[in-house]
């Protein structure tokens, strides 16, 4: 069973899904029986997913997936470069 | 080995993640676009070296990664490797924890986080260090796990997790400043909410 200095310091690692099972498994035992722990990790699991969710909304600008395709075409001398070589 | 004729079919779909990424890397549009063209186009020429089954979201952005570190590093003569200082753990929850239990418990719908205004979170993030503010992107925003990163990255996984969890803190400090600046430190949640948010959230 972990303390809190113990639970807390595996907050990172326990939300970015990287601990072993049985680490995990006694986290998830401690935050069960711990109102402040619980509320901490709940805090950052929230803040994770407003981040996620609010930085990866960005609009497609308008023409590039049309540019992005003319790539496949138009790199006809193979170099990587869009033209011919310079 | 992948077929280069169904690279754009395979591809594709995940231009809107790559240009999300790309625009929090560079943090403009134009420099963006080029980006992700320069991407899939290295991915199109490189396709044959791909292993099929593998994860293709992950090697699209190990490239995007690449050119990025390539394109705006290669003017600097060594990488810029930024220190952030010393900031204590649990920064913004030491601060705003309360503000986000009240909040809880007067409606379960909105969660008190969502307040901060999606262009605001963006810039917390794109106000980072590039040594911080990539890994920070891959996997907060990407989900990729430590050891992808790392190998994205080339750096080890125990930098990888240091760089994370000081970019994470200076990531709210640059929150709670907003939160500071606009009331959302009061204790009338609700209220400071139809006061600010007008453009804000809705959904």
């Amino acid at each position: 069973m972990a303390d809190c200095k113990q639970t807390l310091k595996e907050l990172d690692a326990f939300l970015d899904g990287e601990l072993s099972q049985q680490v995990r498994t006694q986290i998830n035992e401690h935050i069960e029986g711990c109102v402040d722990c619980l509320q901490t990790f709940e805090f950052h699991a929230e803040l994770k997913t407003v981040i996620r969710r609010k930085c990866s909304n960005d609009e497609l600008p308008p023409g590039l997936l049309a540019k992005i395709e003319m790539c496949f075409d138009e790199d006809f001398d193979g170099d990587g470069i869009i033209g011919p070589a310079e | 080995m992948a077929e280069q004729s169904t690279f754009a079919d395979q591809a594709m779909q995940y231009a809107p993640q790559l240009y999300s990424a790309a625009l929090r890397m560079t943090r403009n549009q134009a420099d963006a676009e080029d980006l992700v063209q320069e991407t899939y186009l290295r991915g199109f020429r490189a396709f044959n070296s791909f292993e099929q089954g593998t994860n293709l979201r992950a090697w699209l952005f190990r490239i995007l990664t690449n050119a990025y570190i390539n394109r705006y590093r290669a003017k600097q003569r060594r990488p810029v490797e930024s220190d952030l200082g010393d900031l204590e753990d649990l920064y913004l929850y030491r601060r705003l924890g309360s503000m986000e239990t009240a909040a809880a418990s007067l409606s379960a719908e909105e969660q008190f986080l969502d307040l901060f205004p999606d262009a605001e979170v963006k810039q917390a993030l794109e106000g980072l260090p590039d040594n911080f503010r990539l890994p920070v992107i891959l996997a907060d925003v990407e989900g990729f796990s430590y050891k992808e990163i790392a190998e994205m990255l080339e750096i080890p996984i125990g930098t990888v997790m240091s760089r994370l969890h000081r970019g994470r803190k200076a990531m709210q400090k640059a929150l709670f400043a907003y939160a500071e600046a606009h009331g959302l430190t009061s204790s009338e949640p609700e209220q400071t909410q139809t006061e600010q948010t007008g453009h804000t959230t809705d959904g």
